[in-house]
């Protein structure tokens, strides 16, 4: 199978900080990748290398056919980013950004007129095509900057955490649309956060910790590494007491629960048990040995607010 | 790099089965030579159209400060009336000032926001964004000079000016504009927010007050005297004074000219380099 996006031994240096240091990549084409890790872990300095906003300070980059570092004009004819905050024009209307893009990609100011309503229709934004995106919520600001990335059909799209911020209702009519992508044809390259993300939407999936890939395959394959579900025993107040992993099987789960019956504080009132999916911070201390370098953004589906990353404000 | 370089993509009609290119995976079509700038300028004339508050504010208070130094300071500056002649090149061109402020915090925006990466991973020259920018802040100046200038006719102001030199005083107030739309443009780039460009900005506007826009630099007080015949507000002031009134040109037209110049070509140099730090930074 062809591959889309080829990286090799990709570094970057901020200051003092290697943000990666030494990453491999290889994205068949025509499939869903989803580069999963926490805050400050180099996915947005990787997705800013591949869609040619920053150079490597060494390594080696194709993207769709063409040398990164070399032929730049020619990925940018074949990419499309949608970067973490909305890049949207707030002055201007919902129609007039799209055919803005159009334009700009080389349509006529008819196609761009005609792929403009196309795209508001698809998107569910007709009603509001007419009015100032600033007034639009997150939500539909959201759904045009992903529609401003589809204005031409572009065979390798980049989502930098697309669904950071949004609701449960909102991320899953965006798992759709990303899914009707790779039916189209197109490679989606999306960094996220959200096991569950990764785990719903890709093909393959790349734990990023340190600017190093440390585990690479399929969702399957990734959680096979990390076991099954997770038992949780939680006081009174709720807090948690234990954590006990498990490999998902029903003799798995008795041993867990085996386990925590020799735990004086489960006999305790008000003590309850929760069986929950493995978070980030589990798949990190299966894959790394260790927690997840941040103590934020490990609420795995819960919408937390987009931080501004480590890696960024590294770059000030 | 070699063996990466054959890799190519699937293209897969898309479901819709859509005839037109644009449904369809694929490369973009490469853009017309001048289609990004064009498509910029566009976008910016639409923003200062849109902006309404700062339209009125870049002309209403150059007016106001007209109507105020005319009617309330006028005679006590010169009791012989005259003083409206004096002051009105200076207005035009604190006007011009005050129009172009709203550009860095315009470019600020973009560099901000994350609209700028997106148009940098497009195959176009992103640096026109600063093109549209820059255009429609000239054409938003040369109108609210007009209406300055229109302001100044109807209180008073009796300039002496032939066709010709109507005609040196619109060339060297649109390159005063543009020299100063750069500069705001560079300060937009450098500003971490688009509050900090504003506040930048705005020192940049106190400079007229300390040259011979209002008042001749020769009752200043010895020491400011030739900070303010020095600055490059000064020598434009007195070429637009010149040519409107029967006052002596001498070489300031020169030395507008010079300035003006050399004011563009530092901003561009320097917000060229710092456009392209930034990518991929915000």
């Amino acid at each position: 199978m062809p591959l889309a996006i080829e990286a090799h031994g990709l570094r970057k240096r901020f200051g003092r900080t290697d943000v990666l240091a030494g990453l491999d990549l290889a994205v068949p084409a025509g499939t869903i990748f989803a580069l999963l890790g926490p805050n400050g872990a180099g996915k947005t300095t990787t997705i800013n290398i591949l869609t040619t906003l920053v150079r490597p300070d060494e390594g080696a980059v194709s993207v769709a056919g063409h040398d990164v570092l070399t032929r730049p004009d020619e990925v940018r004819r074949r990419i499309s980013l949608t970067g973490q905050s909305a890049a949207v024009d707030e002055v201007l209307t919902g129609t007039e950004n799209l055919v803005m893009l159009g334009r700009l990609s080389g349509l006529s100011a008819r196609d761009a007129g005609a792929r403009a309503a196309e795209l508001l229709e698809r998107f569910d934004l007709t009603d509001a095509a007419g009015r100032r995106v600033g007034t639009y919520s997150g939500g539909m600001r959201r759904r045009l900057d992903l529609a401003l990335s589809l204005v031409v059909a572009v065979p390798v799209i980049f989502l930098d955490e697309p669904t950071t911020g949004l609701d449960t209702r909102s991320r899953q009519e965006l798992w759709a649309v990303i899914r009707s992508l790779a039916d189209d044809g197109a490679t989606v390259f999306l960094t996220t956060q959200y096991l569950e993300e990764a785990d719903r939407l890709a093909d393959r999936i790349a734990v990023l910790d340190r600017g190093r890939i440390a585990a690479e395959g399929t969702a399957d394959e990734l959680k096979a590494r990390i076991g099954g579900e997770v038992v949780e025993l939680r006081d009174e107040s709720g807090a948690v007491l234990a954590e006990l992993p498990t490999d998902g099987t029903v003799h798995g789960l008795r041993a867990a629960v085996d386990q925590l019956d020799r735990l004086p504080a489960a006999a305790a009132a008000g003590a309850t048990v929760a069986i929950r999916r493995p978070s980030l911070d589990d798949v990190f201390l299966a894959i790394t040995g260790r927690d997840a370098a941040s103590g934020t953004g490990t609420d795995i589906g819960t919408g937390t607010e987009p931080e501004t990353t480590p890696e960024l404000q590294e770059a000030k | 790099m070699s063996s990466m370089s054959t890799v190519t993509v699937t293209v897969t009609p898309s479901a819709a089965g859509s005839a037109r290119t644009v449904g369809t995976v694929g490369a973009r079509p490469r853009v017309g030579a001048l289609t990004a700038e064009s498509v910029f300028i566009g976008r910016s004339f639409r923003h200062s159209v849109r902006d309404v508050e700062s339209m009125l504010m870049s002309v209403m208070l150059p007016v106001m400060l007209m109507l105020m130094f005319t009617w309330i300071f006028g005679n006590a500056i010169d009791p012989s009336g005259g003083y409206v002649d004096y002051v009105v090149p200076g207005i035009i061109l604190l006007c011009a000032g005050f129009g172009a402020s709203s550009t860095a915090v315009s470019v600020s925006r973009d560099m901000t926001t994350g609209v700028i990466d997106r148009f940098r991973t497009m195959p176009i020259r992103s640096g026109a964004v600063l093109t549209g920018h820059v255009v429609a802040s000239l054409v938003r100046n040369l109108f609210a000079t007009a209406v300055v200038i229109g302001v100044g006719l109807l209180v008073g102001f009796r300039p002496s000016a032939t066709p010709l030199e109507w005609l040196a005083v619109f060339g060297i107030v649109a390159l005063y504009i543009l020299a100063i739309t750069y500069l705001f443009a560079a300060i937009g780039l450098a500003a971490g927010t688009p509050e900090a460009a504003s506040g930048y900005g705005f020192i940049l506007l106190f400079l007229p007050y300390i040259s011979s826009a209002f008042v001749p630099v020769s009752t200043m007080p010895d020491w400011l005297q030739p900070i303010a015949e020095n600055q490059p507000i000064t020598p434009v002031i007195e070429t637009i004074r010149a040519l409107l009134t029967d006052a002596p040109l001498g070489d300031e037209g020169w030395w507008a000219l010079g300035w003006c110049v050399a004011i563009i070509a530092v901003a561009a140099i320097w917000g060229a380099w710092l456009f392209s730090r930034k990518a991929g930074r915000r």
